[in-house]
C-alpha cells in the first residue's frame, strides 16, 4: 500500500529508514520517528478500530497519550501480544505486526455494530439494569455474551518472555515535561548546580514546539546546554504514571519497544522510583474534543492532532477538512493544513463575533469562517464524507441550518484546552475552574510542586489563544432519533444522552454519574471526556461548574504492563529462599520439601517405590522403634543478654524463670495481653545473664520484633539485648530409643548418661570434632537429643551422625513424620492448634501458667470473663470409628451425625493424621466445652457422603505415662 | 508512599518501617487492679481521627529502633518526630 499522504518533505521522520509493519494483515510501510498512528494516516488509514459498547467504527482522534479510539492488538509472536496499545504512541518499528480489536469477522464488516442498532436497549446503567433477571441467565448468558461482543484486546496467552526492572532514583527537582516550559525549569535547576531529573515521554525532548510549522532554533541550543550539565538526567520515552505522597513518583521508561533488534541485556522497560525533592510539572494541555451527533465518526480529529501529524510525521490526514472550533488555536491548524495543501471547507467558529489575529489571517488566506455557528451532524459509513452546519440564536440554540452539509474527509474540532492537571492531582494538589480558560487549573498544591506552562493554565507559549472561547460543551441535537448520538467518552461509548438518563434518574454526585455511565473510567481515564462531562451535567443541572465538583485523577496517568509493575519479583525471585545449612544433603536423599514460612524443609524422603504416606510411615515408626534426624535449623533462636534477662523472661513467659539454673532449659508459652496464645519454644539458661531462646518457625521474626518494641517501649529500665541467631546455628534433632547411641561416640565432653544429663538440661560439648551445644529435649515425647554446631559446621556434622546412625537405622525424617510424632503425643503447633483465640487453659495447659509469680503478659488478659467460661473450645482428641479414616484438617464438627443446615457446630478439627505407631488414624480438635467431653461421640459431616463419628479423647495417644522420654 | 526522617539513620522510604498503630498507649502499670473496661480500652480502643494523628513507628528493615511521630492524616504530611516516652508535641491544632 503507498503512502499517499505522505507529503515529499519536512516532518521529523527520517526518510533514510523506511520500515515496513503490517495492520490487520496487509503490508504497508512508513518511517522511523512514525507513531504507529502517524504511519496509517500516511497509508490513509482512519478507520483502525470498533468501539467498546457500539461497534462503531472509530478512528484517530489525538496525536498524543489522551488517544481513547485508536487502542490496537500489536503481536509479538509466541503467543506474546500487547492488547490495547495506543496507536498514537507506538513509534513504529521495523516488522511491527498490528490488528484491530473488538470486530468480528473483519474491521469493515462487523456483526457486533448491531449493537449501535439495538441501542435503545443499551442505555446507561445497562450493565446494572437489563441482565439482573434471572439470576442464572447472568452467569450462563448475558456475561459471556457481553465478554465476548464487548472486549477490549486480547489478553496474551504465553508468559512473559520480557524483563522489568525497577531503578530508585533520587534528585533535587524533577522536571515532568521537556516542552519549552520544562526545558526552562530543567535548565534553571541545573545551572543551580541541582541535581535534576528531566523526564518526557516523547522520543525526543521539544513537546509542542516539535508540532510547529518551524521548530523554534532555540530548542537546540537549550538541548546542547543540558549536555553540559552534569547533575541532570535526561530521560526520553519516559512517562511519569504516579505521584504519591511526600515527592515520590513513579515513571516508566520503555527502554526496547522502539528497537527492531535490541540488545537482549537490556531491559524491556524500567520502571523508576524517584523520590524528588520537588516536582516541577510541565505537562501541557490536553485539547477538548466537542460533544455532537456523530463527532465520533473516522476523519473527525482534534485540531492540534491534525497539526501534528502535519508538521512533525509529515502525513496529510486528508484532503479536505472542515474545522470546528470555539477558540483561536484551531486556525493555527488551519493554515498550517492549508498551506501543505489540504482543503479547507470553511472554519465554523461557535464564536458570534471572532475577531483576532489569527481569525484575520485565516480570512487573508482566503478561508471561509463561518461565525456563530455549529456543527450538528455527520456523514459517512467508514469515514467522514460531510457534516452539516447550524447557526447558533441568542440563547445557544440552533437558529437553522446553513445550506447543504459541506463535503470533508477530515474535521477538525477544538472545543478548548484542558491544562493536563493529572498529576497534579495525583499530588493531592487542589483544582480551581478558571472561567476564562473553562478548565480546570492547579490551585493550592499540597506537596513541593510547581506548575508551569499550559499545564498550569499559562498559554502564552502558543501560537493561537485558548480563550477567549465561548464555551460549548454539548452542540444541541437537531435530530431526536434514538439513534442520534454525540459521544462523550468515546472509550466507554458513553453519549450526551446517557449523561441525561443518569440524571434523570436520580443520580446528582458526580462521582456517581460517573460510575453509572462509566464515563471517564476506560484505560484513557477520562481525559477527552471527564471535563466535557462535568460541564455537561453542569448545564443539564444549571449549576455552575464548580458546584458540581471536579474530578479526582488517579494513577497510573497511562496504563502500565503488570510486567513494569512486577519487575524481578516473579518465579524464583517473587520471595525470598531460606535454605538451612544441612539443606543439600536432604535434597541428595530425595527430600521433598514444604514451604514453611519463607523456609525450605525436607517434608519427608521417599525411598524408591515409596509415596507420601508410605514415607512418612516408614520415618514415623523408624523414630519409636529406633531413632530418627530431623533437620531443626529453621526455629527461631534468640541470644538474650544482660543483668535483667530473668526479669525479662519471666514478664514474657507464662511461667517462672526465676529458678532456672545454668544447664538446664525450659519450655515457655508466650501470649498477648490479650491473653491468647502467639508463640512457644524452649529456653536455655546460658549463664545467670545470658539465655538462648527458641521461637516457632514462623513465627521467628514476629516474636523478636514483639519483645523488642516491650523493651523499648514499656520496660526501658530493663537491661537486656536482643540478638537473632537463627542462622548462626544449625540444629539436628536425634530421636528415638536409641538417640543416645547414635550420639555418643560423637561426642566429646560430655557424659550422656542419664543422671549426668538430665531431661531438660543442656551441656557444651564436641560432636564429632565440633564445639557446640547439646540440649536434651523432645518434640516426640522419645529419648531426645538436638545438637547445635555453628551453621557452616552443620553438614559435616549431619553426615557424621548419619554414619553413626547406620548401624541403628537410624535416618533422616522430615517435618510430616515430626507432626505426626507429636501429635501422637499432643503436643500443640503454634499456629496449627492455635489461631490467634485460643489461651493456654483451652489447650489445657494450666500447668504452665504461673498465677502466683508478678504481672506477665497475658496475665490480666486471662482473667477476662470469656476467657474463663468453661463452654470455651477446648483441646481434645478424636478417634474415628473408622480406625482407617482419617480426617481433614479445619472439618467442622457436630453433635449429631448428617445434620440438617445449618447445624450447630460445636468445633472443628486442627490435625489430622494416620499415626503408623497405633495403626489407625488420630486427630486434635478444638471442641466447645472438649474437656468435659470425653469419651462422647461427634461427628464430621462431609460434602460428597455421610458425617464420620468420632470419639471424644485426650489429646494424648502413646506412652501416657511418658516412660520412652527417659529411655 | 511516605518518607519518614528516621531520627537514627535519616530519611528512609516507608517500606523500611512497620507502622506501631496509635502512640502513648501505655501499658497499665498494675494490670491486676484494672477493671475489664479499662483494660478492654488499653488492648482494643484507638482512635482514627481524620486530621493530626499520634502514632507509633519502628524502622524495622533499619536500625530497629521505634520513635513516635505526629502525622496528618489527611494530606500525610509529618509534622514531628519524637523518641519514644517522649510527651506529644504542642503542635496548635486539635
Ligand atoms: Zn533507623
Amino acid at each position: 500500500m503507498a503512502e499517499d499522504f505522505r507529503i515529499a518533505t519536512g516532518g521529523r521522520i527520517d526518510r533514510e529508514r523506511p520500515l515496513r509493519f503490517r495492520f490487520n494483515g496487509m503490508q504497508m510501510q512508513g518511517f522511523a520517528g512514525d507513531t504507529l498512528a502517524s504511519a496509517l494516516l500516511a497509508n490513509g488509514v482512519h478507520l483502525v478500530g470498533r468501539s467498546f459498547k457500539y461497534h462503531r467504527p472509530r478512528g484517530i482522534m489525538t496525536a498524543g497519550a489522551e488517544e481513547p479510539n485508536a487502542l490496537l492488538q500489536l503481536e509479538r509472536g509466541g503467543g506474546c501480544s500487547d492488547p490495547n496499545m495506543r496507536a498514537t504512541v507506538v513509534e513504529l518499528v521495523d516488522g511491527l505486526d498490528a490488528r484491530s480489536q473488538n470486530h468480528w469477522p473483519s474491521l469493515d464488516l462487523d456483526v457486533g455494530a448491531v449493537n449501535d442498532l439495538l441501542s435503545p436497549l443499551l442505555p446507561a446503567g445497562f450493565y446494572y439494569k437489563t441482565f439482573k433477571w434471572p439470576a442464572a441467565f447472568w452467569k450462563g448468558v448475558y456475561e459471556p455474551r457481553i465478554r465476548a461482543a464487548a472486549g477490549l484486546g486480547t489478553a496474551p496467552t504465553g508468559p512473559d518472555p520480557d524483563r522489568y526492572l525497577h531503578r530508585h532514583a533520587h534528585c533535587d527537582v524533577l522536571v515532568v515535561g521537556a516542552g519549552p516550559a520544562g526545558l526552562d525549569a530543567a535548565l534553571a535547576a541545573g545551572r543551580a548546580g541541582r541535581r535534576v531529573i528531566l523526564v518526557d515521554e516523547r522520543p525526543e525532548f521539544g513537546g509542542g514546539w516539535l508540532d510547529r510549522q518551524d521548530v523554534p532554533a532555540e530548542l537546540g541550543g537549550r538541548l546542547a546546554e543540558l549536555a553540559t550539565l552534569e547533575e541532570v538526567t535526561c530521560l526520553t520515552r519516559t512517562t511519569v504514571t504516579g505521584y504519591y505522597d511526600h515527592g515520590y513518583v513513579v515513571a516508566l521508561e520503555r527502554v526496547t519497544d522502539h528497537l527492531a533488534g535490541p540488545d537482549p541485556d537490556l531491559p524491556r522497560q524500567r520502571l523508576w522510583r524517584i523520590r524528588a525533592g520537588e516536582v516541577v510539572l510541565a505537562t501541557g494541555a490536553i485539547e477538548r474534543p466537542i460533544v455532537f451527533v456523530g463527532n465520533d465518526r473516522p476523519g473527525v480529529m482534534l485540531a492540534s492532532a491534525a497539526r501534528a501529524y502535519l508538521n512533525r510525521y509529515a502525513v496529510r490526514p486528508g484532503t479536505r477538512a472542515v474545522v470546528f472550533t470555539n477558540n483561536d488555536t484551531a486556525y493555527v491548524a488551519a493554515l498550517d493544513l492549508a498551506a501543505k495543501g489540504v482543503g479547507i471547507a470553511c472554519i465554523v467558529d461557535a464564536r458570534a463575533n471572532p475577531e483576532s489575529a489569527r481569525v484575520a489571517a485565516a480570512r487573508a488566506a482566503g478561508i471561509r469562517v463561518v461565525a456563530n455557528a455549529v456543527v450538528t451532524g455527520t456523514e459517512g459509513r467508514r469515514r467522514i464524507t460531510q457534516a452539516a452546519v447550524a447557526r447558533l440564536n441568542d440563547e445557544g440554540g440552533l437558529a437553522g441550518h446553513l445550506g447543504e452539509p459541506v463535503a470533508c474527509d477530515l474535521l477538525l474540532v477544538s472545543g478548548g484546552w484542558n491544562p493536563n492537571v493529572s498529576l497534579f492531582s495525583q499530588s493531592r494538589g487542589r483544582l480551581r475552574f478558571d472561567e476564562h480558560l473553562q478548565a480546570f487549573v492547579p490551585g493550592e498544591a499540597v506537596q513541593a510542586t510547581t506548575s508551569v506552562g499550559a499545564c498550569a493554565g499559562d498559554f502564552s507559549g502558543f501560537e493561537g489563544d485558548p480563550a477567549p472561547l465561548r464555551p460549548l460543551w454539548a452542540v444541541p441535537a437537531d435530530r431526536q432519533s434514538v439513534r442520534a448520538k454525540a459521544f462523550v467518552d468515546f472509550q466507554n461509548d458513553v453519549t450526551a444522552k446517557d449523561l441525561g438518563l443518569a440524571l434523570t434518574e436520580g443520580f446528582r454526585s458526580i462521582e456517581h454519574v460517573k460510575r453509572y455511565t462509566t464515563t471517564g473510567m476506560g484505560t484513557d481515564q477520562g481525559k477527552t471526556s471527564n471535563v466535557n462531562a462535568l460541564a455537561i451535567v453542569a448545564e443539564k443541572l444549571a449549576k455552575p461548574v464548580t458546584e458540581v465538583g471536579t474530578t479526582t485523577f488517579r494513577p497510573p496517568y497511562v496504563p502500565l504492563t503488570f510486567g513494569a509493575i512486577v519487575g524481578h519479583s516473579r518465579g524464583a525471585l517473587f520471595d525470598v529462599v531460606r535454605r538451612t545449612p544441612m539443606h543439600e544433603i536432604a535434597e541428595a536423599r530425595g527430600a521433598v520439601f514444604e514451604d514453611v514460612g519463607t523456609w525450605k524443609r525436607a517434608w519427608y524422603f521417599p525411598k524408591p517405590g515409596e509415596d507420601m504416606h508410605a514415607a512418612v510411615a516408614r520415618e514415623t515408626a523408624a523414630v519409636r522403634r529406633t531413632a530418627g534426624l530431623l533437620d531443626a535449623s529453621t526455629l527461631g533462636k534468640i541470644d538474650v543478654q544482660g543483668k535483667d534477662a530473668r526479669t525479662f523472661l519471666n514478664r514474657v513467659y507464662t511461667n517462672a524463670w526465676s529458678k532456672l539454673a545454668p544447664g538446664m532449659c525450659r519450655y515457655g508459652l508466650m501470649l498477648g495481653d490479650d491473653g491468647f496464645v502467639m508463640d512457644d519454644g524452649v529456653t536455655a539458661c546460658l549463664d545467670d545473664r545470658h539465655f538462648h531462646m527458641t521461637t516457632t518457625t514462623g513465627g521467628a521474626a514476629r516474636v523478636l520484633a514483639w519483645l523488642e518494641d516491650l523493651l523499648q517501649t514499656e520496660w526501658p529500665d530493663l537491661e537486656v539485648y536482643l540478638t537473632s541467631v537463627t542462622e548462626e546455628w544449625a540444629a539436628i534433632a536425634i530421636n528415638g530409643p536409641r538417640a543416645r547411641d547414635v550420639l555418643a561416640p560423637l561426642v566429646e565432653g560430655c557424659d550422656l548418661a542419664a543422671d549426668a544429663f538430665p531431661h531438660m538440661a543442656w551441656r557444651p560439648a564436641r560432636i564429632a570434632g565440633v564445639a557446640g551445644r547439646i540440649f536434651r529435649i523432645s518434640f516426640t515425647g522419645e529419648l531426645a537429643f538436638e545438637v547445635n554446631v555453628p551453621a557452616d559446621r552443620g553438614a559435616e556434622v549431619l553426615e557424621a551422625l548419619l554414619e553413626a546412625g547406620r548401624p541403628h537405622d537410624a535416618g533422616l525424617y522430615g517435618t510430616e513424620a515430626m507432626h505426626v510424632l507429636r501429635a501422637e503425643k499432643g503436643f500443640i503447633i503454634v499456629g496449627q492448634e492455635t489461631d490467634g483465640t485460643v489461651t493456654p487453659l483451652d489447650l489445657g495447659m494450666d500447668w504452665i501458667v504461673a498465677r502466683k509469680k508478678g504481672d506477665f503478659i497475658g496475665k490480666r488478659g486471662l482473667e477476662r470473663e470469656d476467657l474463663r467460661s468453661a463452654d470455651r473450645r477446648q483441646l481434645v482428641g478424636l478417634l474415628t470409628a473408622e480406625p482407617e479414616r482419617v480426617l481433614e484438617e479445619g472439618a467442622q464438627l457436630t453433635l449429631t451425625p448428617n445434620p440438617a443446615v445449618p447445624a450447630r457446630m460445636v468445633g472443628h478439627v486442627t490435625s489430622a493424621y494416620h499415626s503408623p505407631n497405633l495403626g489407625r488414624s488420630i486427630a486434635l480438635a478444638l471442641v466447645e466445652g472438649g474437656h468435659g467431653r470425653h469419651g462422647q461421640t461427634l461427628h464430621v459431616p462431609m460434602p460428597d457422603g455421610p458425617s464420620i463419628a468420632a470419639l471424644v479423647t485426650k489429646p494424648l495417644f502413646i506412652d501416657p505415662e511418658g516412660s520412652r522420654l527417659h529411655g | 508512599m511516605l518518607l519518614i526522617d528516621c531520627p537514627h539513620c535519616g530519611p528512609r522510604a516507608e517500606i523500611e518501617f512497620r507502622c506501631g498503630g496509635e502512640a502513648h498507649i501505655a501499658r497499665p502499670v498494675a494490670p491486676e487492679g484494672t477493671t475489664d473496661a479499662e483494660w478492654r480500652d488499653y488492648l482494643y480502643l484507638r482512635r482514627s481521627p481524620k486530621g493530626l494523628h499520634f502514632e507509633r513507628w519502628n524502622h524495622i528493615h533499619g536500625c530497629q529502633r521505634w520513635f513516635n511521630l505526629a502525622r496528618d492524616t489527611v494530606s500525610d504530611e509529618i509534622l514531628a518526630i519524637y523518641p519514644m516516652g517522649s510527651p506529644p508535641p504542642d503542635l496548635g491544632r486539635a
